[in-house]
């Protein structure tokens, strides 16, 4: 046995079992970390197969972004996840006879050879660089789809922070319907001034003046000038005196 | 190792996925990650068929894939917290508000 084909077996056994943990443990954070298990062993399949950008990709991005994800979501939702297994035992045995079906028509398949024999291909030379080659096709033969992948990324960013965005709503934007609704006279207002009272919009600076050195007296010549519009030049004398004193 | 091998352990890959979405079919939490598995499986195919055909396009196929996984798993985790916000559970076998 080579050091190659023991790693192969130990990793290809930790991928298998972690797989049946996810779908086996009863705590849901067990079984994420399971997955985490089983992304882990699989990168080291891939390291195997000389695809290094591709596991350490792997490692970072699942390990570290999507399964810390799931982890998040299952810790913070209080779900009884004992009632959910309810259905376990009452669907196994179909399970395992689907099991046993795909994985016999798969391991058919595999073995009747319809791919032909493939030789094992010969090892990378040690200046092989797995990301130069890779970085070249994404960036020429397969670069619309890689803007795609980016877009495709925002899409995602966007609906995952919408949907469970619980902050305010509203948003200070124009409403032209509701722009269209307004009437008149939400908006008008027409009010009607006597022309006697527009001179004494001129005077103002002074009769502001007047309040401050004589309140006492102001009182009652406001009121007075309030009912007899037409006394209030004579007003206005009696201020200007009441202001020199 | 032939290529063989790994086809087996992406084979055995899937079908425990398949069995884990059988099984499982009450619990969205544990139907998503049988849903990353099965592309799992599906990548280490396309990284095993690469290497035996020496042919580095599948490996550009597995960075789109993961990709799209990445975005499907935050998309589905952020629809799941939303059920369990609206439902206060997240049963499958309960979702059944537009039966009508």
């Amino acid at each position: 046995m080579t050091v190659e084909s023991i790693v192969f077996y130990v990793f290809a056994t930790l991928t298998v079992v972690g797989a049946l943990g996810v779908i086996s443990m009863k705590n849901a954070v067990q079984a994420v970390l399971c997955l985490v298990l089983t992304f882990f062993s699989a990168a080291a399949l891939w390291m195997l197969l000389e695809a290094e950008f591709l596991a350490v990709t792997l490692v970072l991005v699942y390990v570290g972004a999507v399964m810390v994800l799931f982890l998040f979501v299952v810790m913070m939702l209080d779900v009884d996840y004992a009632s959910l297994r309810a259905g376990f035992s009452k669907y196994l045995p179909l399970g395992v006879i689907t099991a046993l079906a795909l994985f016999g028509a798969i391991y058919w398949v595999i073995r009747s050879q319809v791919l032909g024999e493939i030789p094992e291909p010969a090892k990378n030379s040690a200046d092989y660089s797995n990301v130069t080659v890779l970085g070249r096709l994404l960036y020429t033969d397969y670069f619309y789809a890689f803007e795609i992948a980016g877009v495709i990324l925002l899409v995602a960013i966007i609906a995952a922070i919408s949907l469970t965005f619980r902050g305010r709503r509203e948003r200070r934007g124009q409403s032209v319907p509701l722009q269209h609704q307004t009437m008149r006279e939400e908006r008008l207002k027409i009010v009607s001034m006597e022309s006697g009272r527009r001179q004494d919009a001129h005077l103002k600076p002074k009769k502001t003046s007047s309040k401050k050195e004589a309140p006492k007296d102001g009182v009652a010549k406001k009121s007075s000038s309030k009912k007899e519009p037409s006394k209030n030049k004579q007003d206005e004398a009696e201020k200007s005196e009441g202001k020199g004193s | 190792m032939s290529l063989t091998h790994y086809l087996v352990v992406s084979a055995l890959l899937f079908t425990i996925s398949v069995v884990g979405i059988i099984i499982n079919r009450k619990n969205v939490i544990t139907l998503l990650m049988c849903i990353e598995l099965m592309l799992l499986a599906v990548n280490t195919n396309f990284i095993a068929f690469s290497r035996y055909l020496n042919d580095e396009v599948g490996q550009v196929f597995v960075f789109f894939i993961l990709t799209v996984a990445a975005a499907e798993a935050a998309i589905g985790l952020a629809i799941l917290v939303v059920l369990f916000r609206t439902n206060k559970k997240i049963d499958v076998a309960e979702l059944k508000e537009l039966k009508g």
